[in-house]
């Protein structure tokens, strides 16, 4: 039932519905949703803020964002692990090997990338933007939400990347998930189990689930735009 | 403000060259990997090749013809810090580069089995003599053992302290329902929990068994964090007790007896192993340095010896 360690057993897991498969497919998503969800709530309002304001230290702050983009998923993971172990700031949370401690560590990993892709897909268009926009005279949170909707193709796409980022990170989660099975056991830290065991057939194959999983998140996000597009 | 072209010019030919120094030392390092691993293949089509070029960067006492040996141990064995004294030992005696590759055991294992290693170095008796039989290694040589300790958090909820032996100690952790971390990766040290709980009559399962799936540190971290029990060896417990703040609650007891074997690649299976490296390396870690070196390690440090050497006698 639980047999997972050849490439076939995999499938056959897939295919029957297999409990402890699904169990790790949908802790991913749910880790992939929440984990962008709020990166994207955060996100988009910071980069369409930093997109049409100017202030002091604007061109620093935006390097430094562009620099997090670049941070190893390990760092992430021991920043978060530091601040949540029993002697850490946050350690009598007990939030440590849980799943909320799985979406912290990937909102400092997604949130800059959100932030910098949507700061320069509204940049691009800032132009034609500018002119249809502050001619409305429209109050300002409402001109961020216009400004956000002009770019929505784009914003799609930011999309996919933090879920691909998501769905594809090892390092942070494992750090401070744990791998715990049945608990904080992801796609990507089963796989690594799997490796670690010598079962590099099983670990394909949970690859290749995993890919179809994020085929079928592209498949949907594909649909939306096509259908915006007509 | 508009700033000159030549400050422009000058900015950027400064950011490159602080960029240039930053990466290229780590570049030449990683050519110098490269290299290295690359040797092997090269081996097999010219072996002169390979000799001048050990000539070239090696002046170590002899020159054998395929100088690279390819151990794969597992994470535990690395982790002590044994196993690079020795390497350096070898090294230095024998003129030959050993390669260190450490996974979990059951990689371990299939590395040798793929042909990928010449000689393993791992501690699961059952997975061993599985391999030497299916015909994937010559023989299983057991030279050294050290014990596994029951860690726990300092209070001992499940009073393991109590206890003589592994067995009962189990028992009173599941019949206490106290958390328990086991690696639950296959490893040796995983394969020897098991065994201790199948001895119990227990199948453990529920909230207080957390299956982590990683290595020893990274669960004696989780251990540490949540207060539980784990199963683990000697070596890796003492060099993160200070931040983990477990307690030993058993200790050496005979049903936690860990034993480690050496095994060479069989080349009837994999006919590009270096079976004169492997046996090398099995020699020096047969003879009398090689036994000083296992038998005093940890004394300096910890006051007592971390392994235990079973070896050819002297």
């Amino acid at each position: 039932m639980d047999d997972m360690t050849t490439f076939e057993s995999v499938f056959a897991a897939f295919i029957s519905g297999d409990g402890e498969l699904y169990r790790i497919l949908g802790l991913t998503v749910c880790m992939t949703l929440l984990s962008t969800g709020f990166s994207l709530l955060a996100g988009f309002p910071t980069g369409a803020f930093m997109a049409s304001c100017s202030f002091p230290g604007k061109k620093l702050l935006r390097r430094i964002i562009q620099t997090c983009m670049s941070l190893p998923p390990v760092v992430a993971g021991l920043l978060v692990f530091l601040l949540l172990s029993r002697r850490g700031p946050l350690g009598s949370m007990q939030l440590l090997f849980s799943l909320p401690a799985m979406v912290i560590a990937q909102f400092l990993l997604i949130f800059p990338i959100v932030v910098s892709l949507t700061l320069s897909a509204i940049e691009s268009r800032q132009k034609a933007i500018n002119q249809t926009i502050f001619t409305l005279g429209l109050p300002r949170y409402k001109t961020y939400l216009l400004m956000l909707w002009e770019c929505r193709r784009n914003l799609l796409t930011v999309m996919l990347t933090g879920f691909g980022r998501s769905l594809s990170e090892v390092g942070a989660v494992m750090m401070v998930g744990g791998n715990i099975q049945g608990k904080t056991r992801v796609m990507t830290t089963a796989i690594m189990l799997e490796t670690n065991k010598g079962n590099f057939s099983a670990a394909i194959a949970l690859g290749l689930v995993l890919l179809l999983l994020a085929f079928l998140i592209n498949a949907i996000a594909n649909h939306f735009q096509e259908a915006d597009h007509d | 403000m508009k700033k000159s072209l030549l400050y422009h010019a000058r900015k950027s030919a400064a950011l490159t060259v602080i960029f240039l120094l930053a990466v290229l030392p780590a570049c030449q390092q990683a050519a110098k990997v490269t290299t290295s691993s690359a040797a092997p293949a090269a081996v097999s089509t010219s072996a002169a090749a390979t000799t001048s070029a050990v000539v070239e960067t090696k002046t170590v006492p002899a020159k054998p013809e395929n100088p690279i040996v390819r151990l794969s141990t597992t994470t535990s064995v690395n982790d002590s810090g044994l196993l690079p004294e020795l390497e350096k030992a070898f090294e230095n005696s024998t003129g030959y580069d050993l390669e260190i590759i450490a996974n979990g055991t059951g990689a371990a294992i299939k590395l040798g089995e793929s042909g990928d290693a010449d000689v393993l170095l791992v501690h699961a008796k059952a997975s061993e003599e599985a391999f030497v039989t299916a015909g994937f290694g010559v023989e299983r040589i057991p030279f050294m053992h050290n014990y596994f300790v029951i860690a726990g958090a300092p209070e001992d909820k499940a009073k393991v302290t109590a206890c003589t032996d592994a067995v009962s100690a189990f028992k009173a952790i599941a019949a206490a329902k106290a958390d328990f971390v086991s690696r639950g990766d296959d490893s040796g040290t995983n394969k020897a929990e098991l065994a201790i709980w199948k001895n119990a009559g227990i199948t453990p399962s529920g909230d207080w068994y957390i299956s982590a799936g990683k290595g020893m540190g990274p669960c004696l971290t989780m251990a540490g964090e949540m207060q539980a029990y784990i199963l683990t060896d000697k070596a890796t417990y003492l060099s993160t007790k200070a931040q983990t703040g477990l307690a030993i609650c058993l200790g050496e007891s005979e049903d936690m007896k860990n034993t480690y074997s050496l095994i060479a690649v069989n080349p009837d299976k994999n006919p590009g192993v270096n079976v004169k490296g492997a046996q090398a390396w099995i020699d020096f870690m047969l003879s009398d340095q090689a036994r000083a070196m296992i038998s005093d390690y940890g004394i300096k440090e910890y006051g007592e010896p971390l392994f235990f050497y079973d070896g050819s006698p002297s």
